[in-house]
């Protein structure tokens, strides 16, 4: 079982407070977490990768814990989610693949009964590369409003062996959202997706 | 409040591992960003104080974000750095304005001693310009383990009216620092440069 090496560990949070419009009295928070690990089948092609879905696991929980602490501390003010993976140089896409499960895991543990899927993004790339992270409402996949996309990325990675896991949550809509479409009040809360 | 702000971003990044080898314990250092409005984009003015005053009310909200994001006592904090970009309807000077007059004092204040000369860096550029914040030890310059940068880059800003004001602070200096020179025990802690 490959041990999970972290090089370096980076947490982002944007207040958004207006994009032009009404200034807002309670900024819009958009968190990022980034963690480099060493990527344990860089550089070879292994066929069987799926136990290291389960070694990701901690350090899924522990990076989830540090973008709630990061946007105040309670997880019940989240209301989006997404995820991500980059992959360096000699690593193939499937690698970055193994991240949706304990990605996923992580929040959803932290978070308590969020339904909707967690919408994700990966990519192979250098260091330095950036990475749109797709985010959406956390009960109901087509809520409108919290359609959203955070740009991520770390000047000195991923190295070729190494791959950037990604988790991110907002607490809120857009900042001024108002392209209609299902409201997040509105939400039936039973598959996920209304 | 002088300042309009459109967005603050606040990042912390830790290393637990440089060149295959463990830090322990982490090295850590935090940036606060804030995006604001230009108000002399687009026309030359010969008095730039109300960007000073800007850089003032700057120095006293982006060090507080960066501290408690850091998440220890301000008096633990080691280097620290400041850096703006101005869009493209702007002029080098207006980062001058903010940054050089008066943003230093209440970023002192809050470090406490904090003698030495805060390094800087400016530039104009478009949305994204990657901003490298140069880092020196707070008490005196010629300490040659804080010699250090940090890169962060908004992906949306600076739009043209626009300003781009970054400082970061750390709590250590780089990781395996080993090339001699002043070292942070041996401050003599007068002058800010020995």
């Amino acid at each position: 079982m490959p041990d999970v090496v972290v090089r370096k560990l980076v947490v982002q949070v944007e207040e958004v407070f207006h994009e032009g419009g009404p200034i807002r009295p309670e900024p819009v928070k958009r968190g990022s977490v980034l963690a480099v690990i060493a990527n344990p089948y860089a550089g070879r092609y292994v066929e069987d990768i799926q136990p290291f879905m389960e070694d990701l696991k901690p350090l899924g929980l522990e990076m989830a814990s540090k973008l709630v602490d990061a946007l105040g501390g309670d997880a019940s003010v989240v209301e989006g989610y997404g995820k991500g993976a980059i992959v360096g140089g000699g690593g193939e896409l499937e690698h970055g693949a193994l991240w949706h499960n304990p990605g996923g895991y992580a929040m959803r543990e932290l978070l308590g009964g969020a339904k909707a899927i967690v919408p994700s993004s990966k990519k192979v790339g250098g260091p330095g590369v950036r990475i749109d992270i797709p985010i959406t409402h956390v009960n109901a996949s087509y809520v409108r409003s919290h359609f959203d996309a955070i740009e991520v990325g770390i000047n000195d990675a991923p190295r070729n062996n190494e791959m950037v896991l990604v988790l991110a949550m907002t607490t809120g809509a857009r900042v001024h959202a108002r392209a209609g479409g299902l409201q997040a009040q509105d939400i039936k809360g039973e598959d996920g997706l209304r | 409040m002088n300042a309009e702000i459109r967005r603050i971003i606040t990042i912390v990044e830790e290393v637990r591992d440089e060149g295959g080898r463990l830090v322990h314990p982490p090295t850590r250092r935090a940036a606060a960003v804030a995006v604001i409005h230009n108000p002399f984009a687009g026309r030359f003015m010969d008095d730039l104080s109300a960007l000073s005053d800007i850089g003032e009310e700057l120095g006293d909200i982006l060090p507080r974000r960066a501290v408690a994001a850091l998440g220890i006592s301000a008096d633990r904090v080691e280097s620290f750095g400041k850096a703006a970009a101005v869009g493209a309807d702007g002029e080098l000077e207006h980062a001058a304005a903010i940054l050089h007059p008066k943003l230093g004092a209440p970023f002192r204040a809050i470090l406490g001693k904090a003698a030495a000369l805060i390094p800087s860096a400016k530039k104009r550029g478009g949305m994204g310009v990657p901003l490298d914040i140069p880092l020196g030890h707070k008490d005196a310059a010629k300490v040659r383990s804080h010699f250090d940068g940090m890169e962060v880059r908004i992906p949306d800003a600076p739009r043209d009216n626009e300003i781009v004001v970054a400082i970061a602070i750390t709590g250590s200096g780089r990781p395996h620092p080993r090339i001699g020179g002043l070292s942070k025990d041996k401050i003599v802690g007068i002058d800010g440069v020995n």
